[in-house]
């Protein structure tokens, strides 16, 4: 210990602190600061290119994720129109046979109602022809029979009586 | 062009530790008769470790029986009445007085003292000598070589910061090979230990303070006898920093803790305040002497068995003491990183201390 004091040289120890003072200073401007800026400014420059990729990474997966959303929806959409169309079929269809069941009817009830008019008219007319036929017959029969004023009145009754057409 | 320049600064060093490995084994060749090879050895070892006025790579005698040094003389200046600044060379290593102006300058033990014009050095009864010491602020060799790794580390560093600017940001060269470690620092160091918040204030300190230590220490493991991290006056500065920014960004938390210290009965406040307070002090001086330590047991250790391969002079010791060295050697590389790391770990763990938020108590 002794022998260490006794080395110790305060020259050395002044020039030491002063240059290493000196040099702490100098490397401080020129070199620590510069190197640890240009570093970190490299690191922040890394950092933010690798956020951006991420950030890239994550709006492709948001737009592929878009993407089958949609894809989804339009095929819902699809079905669902599909679905309206089938329906829409169907009821025009029954629609349509309803339709047609009822103006099939309405010929039908058209079609009987000519029918029992014509028939009405038929039979009218039968019963004209009948008549006038019987007139013929009556008159061929009165003609032969006509000799006697009183009988032949009397068969014309008669007869008349006998043709009933309901 | 500034490759071309770091080649050629590599090539000359490589020279120089050639050069340095020849002139020991010279040395050792022409030493003086009768001098002991373990005490020359140990010699050697306590020089090694010490500050040095002039930066000397090697010495060796020639054959005339001079003493050459190699390496260049630094500035000494002195503070006695006056500036006094003149040439290390003038001490000739130590081993004339230098005369400055009417003074008369000597270098004993590796310090320098005031004494008359035949460099009379009086001692007092432990051996310290009585004569006047002026302030000593000279460039010495550990100076010089903070200086130097300073300058070097401003030029890497601040060359590595243009190139972000110039290569989208992205670091160029040796920056990739450094970057890796500054965010070490950032990240396993500043951060856990600090936190988020706080962190950024501190990591001029905490990476200068890593990268110096570490290079100082590598250097330390060259042939080339630089010892900076082994004066406890270097370690004294550093901790000294380490321990006023502690001080001065210290919340008030901290001082709580220390003072007043919650969740204890009121005599134990008492009892634990002056301990608290001394451990704030002990924590920057354990900092001091640990990385001291270290790095002296080391370069001892080291250099001791290096100096075995000159007593031995077997053919089994030899190489025994080489293999030694060698898996030493590459322990002290592994030390000089780990020393500058828990320096900084040490550092980051206090500064986190004193910035603290405690929500609860």
């Amino acid at each position: 210990m002794d022998k260490l004091i006794e080395q110790f040289s305060l020259g050395l120890f002044v020039w030491q602190l002063v240059l290493f003072i000196g040099l702490v200073l100098l490397l401080k401007k020129f070199a620590w600061g510069p190197i640890l800026n240009s570093v970190s400014e490299r690191e922040d420059g890394i950092k933010d290119a690798l956020d951006q990729a991420e950030n890239a990474r994550k709006e492709m997966q948001n737009l592929n994720a878009d993407n089958e959303r949609i894809l989804k929806e339009a095929r819902a959409e699809r079905d669902t129109l599909l679905k309206e169309a089938r329906e829409m079929k169907e009821t025009i269809i029954s629609e349509a046979k309803e339709e047609a069941q009822i103006q099939a009817n309405k010929v039908v009830e058209q079609a009987q109602a000519t029918i029992q008019s014509e028939k009405q008219a038929a039979i009218s007319d039968l019963k004209n022809q009948v008549a006038e036929l019987s007139i013929s017959i009556a008159e061929k029969v009165v003609r032969g029979e006509l000799s006697d004023q009183k009988k032949q009145t009397k068969l014309v009754e008669d007869l008349l009586k006998e043709v009933t057409i309901s | 062009m500034y490759r071309h320049q770091l080649l050629k600064t590599f090539s000359l060093f490589l020279l120089f530790v050639t050069f340095s490995v020849t002139a020991q084994e010279h040395a050792e060749e022409h030493s003086p008769e009768g001098r002991d090879i373990k005490t020359e050895i140990k010699e050697y070892i306590s020089h090694h470790l010490l500050d040095s006025y002039d930066f000397s790579l090697f010495s060796y005698t020639n054959d005339a029986g001079e003493h050459i040094y190699v390496g260049a003389p630094l500035p000494v200046i002195l503070w006695d009445g006056g500036l006094q600044v003149f040439s290390s060379s003038k001490f000739h290593h130590g081993e004339t007085v230098a005369e400055v102006d009417g003074n008369y300058y000597k270098v004993f033990h590796n310090k320098i003292y005031k004494t008359d014009a035949e460099g009379t050095i009086t001692l007092d009864d432990h051996h310290h000598p009585t004569n006047t010491k002026p302030l000593d602020f000279s460039i010495t060799k550990n100076v010089a070589v903070i200086f130097l790794v300073g300058l070097f580390m401003f030029f890497m560093f601040s060359r590595m910061a243009k190139s972000y600017k110039t290569n989208n940001l992205m670091p160029k060269g040796m920056g990739r090979l450094l970057e890796p470690i500054i965010m070490y620092i950032r990240d396993d160091i500043a951060i856990p230990n600090i936190g988020e918040k706080k962190y950024k204030k501190y990591m001029s300190y905490l990476l200068t303070v890593f990268f110096f230590v570490w290079i100082i220490n590598l250097l330390g493991l060259t042939p080339l006898g630089v010892n900076v991290t082994n004066n406890i006056a270097v370690t004294l500065a550093l901790a000294l920093i380490t321990y006023l920014l502690t001080t001065f960004t210290a919340n008030k938390n901290y001082w709580k803790h220390i003072f007043w210290m919650p969740g204890v009965p009121v005599p134990m406040k008492f009892i634990l305040a002056p301990i608290e307070l001394l451990g704030t002090i002990i924590k920057p001086f354990s900092l001091m002497i640990r990385l001291y330590a270290n790095i002296t047991a080391g370069h001892i250790v080291l250099m001791s068995i290096i100096g075995l391969m000159f007593i031995f002079k077997s053919w089994i010791g030899s190489p025994l003491s080489f293999g030694l060295a060698f898996a030493l050697a590459l322990l002290e590389l592994l030390v000089a990183a780990l020393q500058a790391y828990i320096f900084t770990m040490l550092s980051a763990l206090y500064f986190g201390m004193a910035v603290e938020e405690h929500d609860d108590h």
